[in-house]
Order: C-alpha cells, then structure tokens, then sequence
C-alpha cells in the first residue's frame, strides 16, 4: 500500500483502534491453569455425588432390574431407576420438528422398559463421594430380552427391516424435501438432468464423529427452597433453562442456569442432555445438591455424535463444463432417539449443496433414519461440512469426467465478485465476497506450480511416494440466524442475541452477554468492540455470561453466531449508551445535541476546544444524580436486541498437498495453504486461532476419525486410544490469509470464522490424496482415509472397505470399555504389569 | 475413570519387593511406571487386591557396564534409555525405539522393564530385545534365574515370570563390529502404538551383509524374529535388490490380528515393507 506524505499528514491522529489488533486473550490465564469455575471444581455443603448405570447392550427390552446389592453398598444413599423417574422425566426435548409429520418416538432420559443404545441410562447410584457412586455401579444387576441391533442405515430403510421403534412402524423419522423448481428459485431439476450432456453420480459416506470436547460433560444442582440452581459445563445456559422448564414442570422463574467456565462444546454441549434432566429431579426429590461428571468414556459413548450421512449427489453439466443441476439424496442417521436438533442438522446442510456455484436446478431429498446408536446433533459446521464435503467431492469428479482442470471448473461456474448480492438456487441471499482473489492468494501461498511440477516428476519417475494437490473452494451460512427463517425452517426458536451495558460509577464498564463462550474468547473481542465504540481502555471493560441471573436473555452460543449476532447487539448497546449519554451532556456542558460531538470517549461541544465531557464523567454524573435533565432517567445503561436480517457468508479457498506413499498407503499433508474471507477482522490472533483449530478438526475427518460401532452396536472407538484425535504432532504447518469483504449485514462487518476451517478442509484433503492416486486408477476412498484403505484403493481397487471393527490391542487387549457401568471379570487380564 | 479399590505396598529393595508380592493375596499386580495398569484399573478392566510399586527400589534403576553386556535396571525410564551414554553406545538400536514409545509424559514414567514385563504385543521394546538376544534377570522366593528373551515372551501379554517373580534386570550383550540399526515403526499418530514395526541391526562385513537380526512388533501375539528374511540375508550381498528380495519372507511364521488399524493381510504387507525400508537403512545402503 502506498500512502502519501499529504494523507498522512492531514489525518488528525484519533486514538488507536482496538479492533483489528492481535490481543491476547484475557480470559486465557484462568482457562489454561485450571484456577476458574470449570463445573466439576464446584464443591456444595451436603453435596452427592451421581454415577450412572448404563446399558451394556444395543437393543433389549429390560425384563428386571436388582439394585439392591449396590443400596448396600458403603457410602450409598439411594438408587434410582427408569421405573422411578418414569412420571416426571418426560421427554429430552427436539426443537426442529423438520416436517409436520416427522416421527418422535421420545427420549427419556433413563429407560424405563426398553434401550435402544449402548450406554443409555437404565439406573442412578446416589451416593456421599464420588468414588462410592462409581463403586456400587457394577452392583447393579440388570436382566436384558434382546433384540436385534439395528445399525446400517441402508439396512434400516429396506422392506421388513427389524426396527429401532417398533410402535413408529419404520425406521425413518423424516423426509424432507428441497426442490427449487417448487420453491422458485430455480429450474426443473429431472429436465436438467435428462437435457444434460454429462451426469456424474457418486455415493459419499460422511461418517460419524464424536465432537470430543476437552472438558468432560458435568452438572451440579443446588435446590434451595422451591428455587433450583444449576451449574452445567453447557453452550446453552438459556435455552437449557427454557427447555428444563418445560420438561420437568420446574417454573422458569424458579430455575436458575449457570454455564461457567466451559472448556469447549464444538457442538456437543449444544444439548439438554439426559444428566442434566436426571440430575435436577433427584436434586428435586432428594432436597440436597448433587453433582454428575461424566468419565472420558462415558462422554465418547454417550454424548451425543455428530455427522453420519449417506450421501447420493449427482451432478449435470454440459460438455464444456457449465453446470446444469444438483441432485442430492441423503441417509442421516438420527441414531435412536431425537435430542435437541437433531433432525435439522441435515435439513440445515439442504441450503449448502449448491456451495459458491450457479446451479440452474436442484433438489435435495433426506430422510432421517433411526439406528440403535447414541444420536447425533450438531457437530462444528452441523450441516455444512457434510454438504461442502459432497460439493467440492463431486466438483472433482465431475473435472476427472470432463477432463477439465478442478479450478478450470470451479471457476467456470463460481458466482462472480460483481454478482453479490446473489440469490442461489438454495434461495440463500450470499453477501460479498471475490472467489477469485481468495484463491489465487491461497495458490501463492502454497507455491503451487512448483508443487504441480513435482507431481508432474513423481508421476513420471513412477516414485512410491506420489503427490496430489487437492481444492477446496467453499462458503457457509453463518450468523445463525434471522428469526424469521429458522419460524420457515419449522425451528423452535429464534436467532436473535442480547447484550446490555452497564456504565459503572468509576467509569468502568460491564458488558452483558446473552451470547455465552466456551473458550471462543469473547471477553477479549467484546472488550476490543466496546473500547472503540465508547472510547474506553480495552482493560476497563468486564465481560459478563453464562448466568441466567445475570445475562437473562440470551441464545447461546453456535453456529458461528456469537460476533456476528452477539457482537453486534453489543455495539447496537453501545450506541444507545452514547444517545443516553449525549443527553446528559449536552445537559450538563449547556450546549444542544446537535452540537456535540464524540469521539475518544469523549463528549465536546463543536468549535469550542479544550471543553468537554468524558462518558466516564457522565457516568459518575448519573450516578449521583444530583443534575440531570428532567425528561430522562437517571442511568446511561443500555440494553439491546439483534435480530439478523440475513445469514453472513464467509468464503475460502483451502489448497492441501498430500503426499501418498503407495507402499504403505500412508498419506502426509506436505503443504496447507488456506485464504478465508471472514470479513471484518476484530482480533486476528483469535481468527487464525480459530482457523488453525478448525484445520485441526476438519483434516481429523478425512484422515484420523470415526465412531466404529461393531455388529452388536457397541462403540469399538470407546477411548481415545480407538478414537483418533490428531496432535500437533500429526498435523502440518498451515500458511494462512485473509480477503476482507465486509458483511454488509451488521455494523461490525463480521462474518463469522468459528466453524470454516473445519467445513472447508476436509475436502480439500481428500481431494488431495485422489489426485495423487487417481493414475493408479482410485477415483474414491472412505474417511477417514487410514493408510490400509489408502493401501487397499490403490492395490485392490473399491474406496478401501470397511475397518475391521476389533479395537486396537492397547490396554491390555480386553475390549474398550463400553459400558461404564458393566462389571468386569476381575483382573482378567494375563500378564505382569 | 476411579478404580476399584486396593491395597498398596511400596519396597524399597528387591527382597522386600518379592515379599510384598509373596504377601499381597490372590491377586497382586505388580506395577513399574503404572503407564499401562493404571489406564486399565481406571477402567476397571482390572481390579487387583494389592499393588506392589518398585518406584522406590533404587537399586532396579539405571545402566552399568560389565564388559561384554549392558545391565539395564528394569525399573530405568524410558526418558533415561534416552539419554543413557552406555545405550547410546552400545544398544543404540533400544534408545532409537524408545524414542517413538508413546509421548514426552509417558517416557517419564513408563519403564524398560515394565513395558517388557507388559509383554504388549505392539509394544516397541520387547521386539528390539528379542533382536538383540536380551537376557532377562528375574528374582523370585526362589532366588534369581536369567531366561533368554527367546523364551521370555509366551502368549500374548504373558511372559515366563511365575507367580511371585519380578523382572529385575535386562542383560543385553553390545553389538561388536560394523553394526547398522534401525527401528522402522508405523502408526497413524504420533503416540500412538505400533500397528507394525520392526527391528533391525545388521552387521556389514567386506560389501556383504554378515548378518542381520530382525524383530518384529504386533505381528502375533508375542514378538518375533524374521527369521527366514535373517537366513536370507546371512551372506548376501549388500544391495537393495537383495534386501528387498528377503524382506518378501518377513511375514513367514507371522500370526498378525485384525483391529481398527490393520487386517492381518495389510499387516502381513506392512511387514515386508517395513522390513526391507529398516535393513536398508541399518545397512547404510
């Protein structure tokens, strides 16, 4: 950028900017060292502790349940089972009814005659400390009528499959259709398809993920009176408290939530969990506080999944590579029961097919199916990355079909920077944005063509390690979301954020979030919103979430909506303390409103120097209150509410290098170059943060994770050493940049960037291991891509097969731990140890 | 995750140790650096009645030279294999293996003997014993007895330690002459077990390959030797061709399982090239 001597010198020197500095975050000191209120740290007087025993077993009818030996047991208070709850557990709610006719079998949160998935809960041990509760678990003896498991989902849909709920009489909760043609917003899809040159058709699997948040799940209850206060390692303090109230009868106004530090969710905190119910009726019923914290293997088995499609996606275009049409069939497995949303993370992913392409025609068809596995609900990008996935996959294929080149292709058909707005064939309105730039930037950094000369020398030299390069050019709907859509999407609530502010006498100020964190460092981006807007120390702001009592409205956080909405409801809070206070001012300086001007943090009357009144001045004024106009009350807090009047849309081309060792078929991402336009960038460091831990999670998908369930429907991936989640170790440096096009639909111009990382890269990567293999003649290989499926493509042809679904031999070879609560044969491991 | 209870002995001496676990009851697990049973007891997969710790007998800790072999206490962490200046020049082949055992955290606790006494099928060292003819020192109500590591690795996580013995000390002889080594592993993560490795030491002599001594890890339910790819490559010459044609028998005699990480075919596979990548490698080629 060049800048000249005259505008350097003109510009008046104004306090420096807050926003678009790298801050560190304030709140990390106490996240990082433990020394805060994660919810397991919270100790009451008389506390119990709860421990819960769960079925070791897909699908059965429970025919007896003895718990009379683990009564017994030293330090237990009582134990409760499903017989004992049935009158007053209800049902774990679903806010996403996707269609009128959507089937809802219920979901209690412990059973009472029946399980439907391994881990459910069949009883509750109360006991005085934590350790008796785990000790009497596997004195609970339980008699089980099996039935049988239910668990392909290509099974469960066919003709007299056994079913997961006999009463529904099908395995298909849903069909939910998205057809243009009908809707208007795009042309007859079967006449594109049969008008079309070529049809490209593939099955994509998108497999099941476990969110795998650091801090285990764990809830407290406090009752006091009729009052009850819980604490829950949440993301959704309001809505858990709106959904407990309707569930348990407990009146909203008696019941208080607390979500304190939370140390991540990804999603998987997005939930009124079966604990959280059953914790707050024993607390009922007992008149004590109790505590539940679930182990590592409990949270792996039973909280809730994420992803599990079927994906059929056909795509149509004519010779020279333009678009015609976008067919898409989905399988998403429900799992056995319906939780908060899960029927609309698929129905969400409808709107993204399309991703950045022109598609004249489209129609998309899913039907929600029951399995006897844990459900499924939102899993960072809920939706999206599943779509992304599907599009960026097909787009390659069709490129190979074509024999096109995949960014010849891409950018054949991609909307173009001076077509924003633009209205898709999904009926999305998208913002802003440049394709273009994004990705000729995202190749620079990578060094593309001399990556593609060496693919080029691999290839020709037949090296046992052959390079690929893989693309994706994506976008996302985020900034959930405007009220409005989610009332047409049949949702249960709206999008709209809270924010108040509260100037204290001392001139510091407290900012009132309904938006509540999980480690996104809001603390420190709202702090940086409210010093620019009010002209304060970033220092003198206090950020304050996640109490019902003290952040009364609010819808949480997801979606990657907290800056977009949330953000902006605090500046729109900020803007009215200004009106507030310019009042008072103008007031007290005795001069009119329309000759003052702010701007420091500072009020001043035009063409009178050196007068003037700071906001802090004015907040003290009103606190005293001993001169203040007549017509306004003595206070210049403010509170505000936003409702989104579109989605925002960031974009991103995302470009992986990934070497292939044909040997072994052990992949290595050489380079990883992303370009992400999130628009207006408020703390760069927690963008590139967020970017590289969403890297982290999306390349996870397509090379290290999958929730493997064997043929009885137990989780083979029951620990982490089954479950692969990637460390720094394993994963590469990431050369990452930006494009900023602002949002045009808040103030801030923010788009959002907590989920884009991990929509955008998965297909990337695999796209990326394809074209290094695709010679060898492998046009497709399952995630995640483990070398022997890498292996087998290349060697055996097909996508790489099923796993074997043994878990690994680690600890000792005894099989993971399924139930938490099953007795073990003592020691029956051989060996010295 | 909180196991089951148990009673807790902590000796001081080797003696005192044998008499702990002679005392402990039915079942007495014995731990070293806990980095296996302590996982398996909070899961409950085990609950022993008592455990007796040897983190306090010094005298099963550290390396000391006696001429022909290296005494390694059976209780040395694995970050002291490391950094040991003997291992390094003598049995550099068991600090190359023990630098991929796991992660930082688990290399502070976890121990040479203790991993062996595990006899883990994918764990890394019993298989670099068993390629360097390590002898195992084990003390009992009986008194002491050596069992080469031949004979030492039974069945899948059962080693020849009877009822009451303790492994005390690992006997390993230095490699004289022109020795090349190399501990080719494969897995999918960083700290994650072997899905297959393997072991090599080859001593080189005039362009040919002397011999070579082959171990390979979770390619049955004990480790192994390659020991129709060692006959192959007694007196062969020292080419690439010829690694790679003996490596083709790596999988001889193998029994390899099927889990999430590999069928036994794709193990079978692995092994061969794995092989052939560690002795050309170990023999400098």
């Amino acid at each position: 950028m060049t800048v000249t001597e005259d505008a350097a010198t003109t510009q008046v020197p104004g306090p420096e900017k807050e926003v678009g500095k790298a801050r560190k975050r304030k709140e990390d000191a106490r996240l990082i060292t433990g020394r805060t209120t994660w919810t397991d740290n919270m100790v009451l007087p008389g506390m119990l502790h709860l421990s819960v025993v769960r079925s070791p077993v897909a699908h059965a009818r429970i025919t007896g349940i003895d718990v009379s030996a683990a009564k017994e047991s030293p330090g237990v208070v009582t134990v409760l089972t499903g017989r004992d709850l049935a009158d007053e557990q209800g049902s774990i709610p679903c806010a996403w009814p996707v269609t009128p006719d959507m089937k809802n079998p219920g979901h209690p949160s412990i059973a009472v005659d029946r399980v439907n998935h391994v881990g459910e809960a069949v009883a509750v041990i109360v006991a005085r400390s934590r350790t008796a509760a785990a000790d009497a678990v596997e004195l609970v003896d339980v008699d089980y009528d099996l039935l049988p498991p239910v668990l392909d989902m290509e099974e469960a849909v066919r003709e007299g499959a056994d079913l997961v709920h006999d009463d529904l009489g099908t395995n298909t909760s849903y069909h939910f259709v998205f057809d243009a043609g009908e809707a208007g917003t795009g042309g007859d899809t079967e006449q594109a398809f049969a008008d079309a040159d070529v049809v490209v058709s593939r099955r994509f699997v998108n497999q099941r993920l476990i969110p795998a948040f650091m801090e285990p799940r764990s809830v407290v209850v406090q009752p006091q009176g009729d009052n009850f206060t819980m604490w829950s390692a949440t993301q959704i303090p309001h809505v858990l408290r709106v959904m407990l109230a309707m569930v348990t009868g407990i009146p909203e106004h008696k019941l208080r939530v607390v979500a304190p530090d939370v140390g991540g969710g990804f999603g998987g905190k997005l939930q009124v969990n079966p604990e959280e119910v059953l914790a707050l009726l024993i607390a009922r019923r007992l008149g004590k506080p109790v505590k539940w914290t679930e182990t590592r293997s409990e949270s792996l088995m039973t909280a809730h999944h994420g992803r599990d499609q079927v994906q059929f996606i056909d795509v149509a275009a004519d010779r020279e590579g333009n678009v015609k049409g976008l067919r898409v069939r989905l399988l998403a497995d429900m799992g056995a029961y319906l939780r908060l949303i899960t029927p609309g993370v698929p129905a969400l992913g409808a709107f993204m097919f399309p991703g950045i392409y022109k598609f004249p025609a489209y129609r998309f068809e899913c039907d929600g199916v029951f399995t006897n596995k844990v459900p499924t609900d939102a899993y960072r990008g809920a939706g999206r990355p599943e779509a992304t996935f599907a599009v960026e996959r097909i787009m390659d294929e069709l490129a190979v079909e074509l024999g096109m080149d995949p960014l010849e292709l891409r950018r054949k058909n991609w909307i173009q920077s001076q077509e924003f707005p633009f209205t898709t064939v999904a009926g999305l309105e998208y913002d802003s944005g440049d394709y273009d730039a994004a990705t000729q930037q995202a190749l620079d950094l990578l060094g593309y063509s001399e990556l593609r000369e060496e693919q080029r020398r691999r290839r020709e030299s037949n090296d046992p390690v052959q390079l690929g390069i893989g693309f994706s050019t994506f976008t996302e709907m985020c900034g959930l979301a405007p009220s409005r859509v989610l009332g047409s999407l049949s949702y249960g609530a709206g999008g709209w954020e809270s924010a108040s502010i509260r100037m204290l006498p001392t001139g510091k100020v407290e900012v009132v979030t309904g938006s509540t964190p999980h480690g996104q460092g809001h603390e420190t981006a709202w702090s940086q919103l409210v010093a620019d807007q009010l002209g304060v120390p970033f220092e003198d702001v206090e950020v304050l979430h996640g109490d019902t009592a003290v952040a009364p409205r609010g819808m949480d956080t997801y979606g990657s909506r907290s800056l977009v909405v949330g953000g902006t409801a605090v500046v729109k809070a900020a803007d009215k303390v200004i009106a507030k206070a310019r009042k008072v001012a103008a007031h007290l300086l005795e001069a009119s409103e329309d000759d003052l001007e702010f701007s420091g943090g500072k009020f001043s009357v035009r063409g009178t120097p050196g007068s003037g009144l700071s906001i802090q001045e004015i907040a003290l004024a009103v606190f005293a209150a001993h001169d203040y106009p007549d017509d306004v009350e003595p206070t210049i807090d403010a509170d505000a509410t936003f409702d989104p009047v579109n989605f925002s849309f960031p974009h991103g081309t995302h470009v992986c290098a990934m070497e292939v060792d044909t040997d072994t078929g052990f992949v290595k991402i050489r380079k990883y170059a992303c370009v992400d336009d999130v628009g207006t960038i408020v703390n760069p460091l927690i963008v590139e943060g967020q970017v590289h831990g969403g890297l982290a999670q999306g390349i996870a998908q397509a090379l290290y994770e999958e929730a493997v369930y064997d043929a009885d429907g137990n989780l083979t991936t029951g620990t982490f050493v089954d479950y692969l989640v990637p460390s720094a170790a394993d994963l590469p440096h990431f050369d990452t940049g930006n494009t900023v096009h602002v949002a045009p639909g808040n103030p801030i111009g923010a788009k959002g960037v907590g989920e884009a990382g991990c929509i955008a890269s998965t297909p990337a990567v695999v796209n990326a291991a394809l074209d290094a293999v695709r010679h060898l003649g492998v046009s497709d290989i399952r995630m995640p891509l483990t070398p022997e499926r890498v292996w087998r493509a290349i060697h055996q042809g097909g996508d790489g097969g099923d796993r074997a679904t043994a878990g690994s031999n680690a600890y000792g070879g005894a099989q993971t731990e399924t139930t938490a609560g099953v007795s073990t044969p003592r020691s029956a491991l051989g060996g010295d140890r | 995750m909180i196991p089951a209870p148990f009673e807790y002995v902590r000796p001081t001496t080797v003696e005192e140790a044998v008499q702990a676990v002679a005392e402990g009851g039915e079942d007495v697990k014995i731990m070293a650096g806990g980095q296996s049973l302590i996982p398996v007891m909070r899961l409950r997969l085990a609950a022993p009645e008592t455990i007796v710790d040897l983190g306090r007998v010094a005298e099963m800790r550290g390396v000391r030279d006696e001429g022909d072999v290296l005494v390694i206490g059976a209780m040395t962490t694995h970050a002291e294999v490391i950094t040991d200046p003997l291992i390094a020049q003598h049995a550099r082949l068991i600090a190359e293996a023990t630098e991929t055992v796991a992660d930082r955290q688990t290399r502070r606790r976890g121990t040479f003997g203790g991993a062996l006494a595990h006899a883990d099928p994918a764990g890394d060292l019993a298989a670099v014993a068993l390629a360097l003819d390590a002898e195992m020192v084990i003390a009992g109500p009986g008194g002491r007895r050596t069992v080469p590591a031949s004979e030492f690795f039974v069945d899948y996580l059962t080693t020849s330690l009877d009822e009451g013995e303790i492994l005390v000390e690992i006997r390993v002889p230095k490699l004289s002459g022109d020795w090349g080594v190399r501990y080719e592993k494969f897995n999918r993560v960083a700290q994650a077990w072997s899905i297959v490795a393997v072991a090599a030491a080859v001593r080189r002599e005039d362009g040919h390959i002397a011999e070579a001594r082959i171990g390979l890890t979770n390619m049955g339910p004990t480790p192994l030797r390659a020991s129709a790819t060692e006959a192959a490559l007694a007196g062969a010459p020292a080419t690439a061709d010829a690694v790679a044609a003996a490596a083709r028998s790596a999988a001889e005699g193998t029994s390899p399982s099927s889990d999430l990480n590999a069928q036994a075919d794709y193990r079978e596979h692995l092994v061969q090239v794995l092989t052939r990548r560690a002795v050309t490698a170990a023999a400098g080629l």
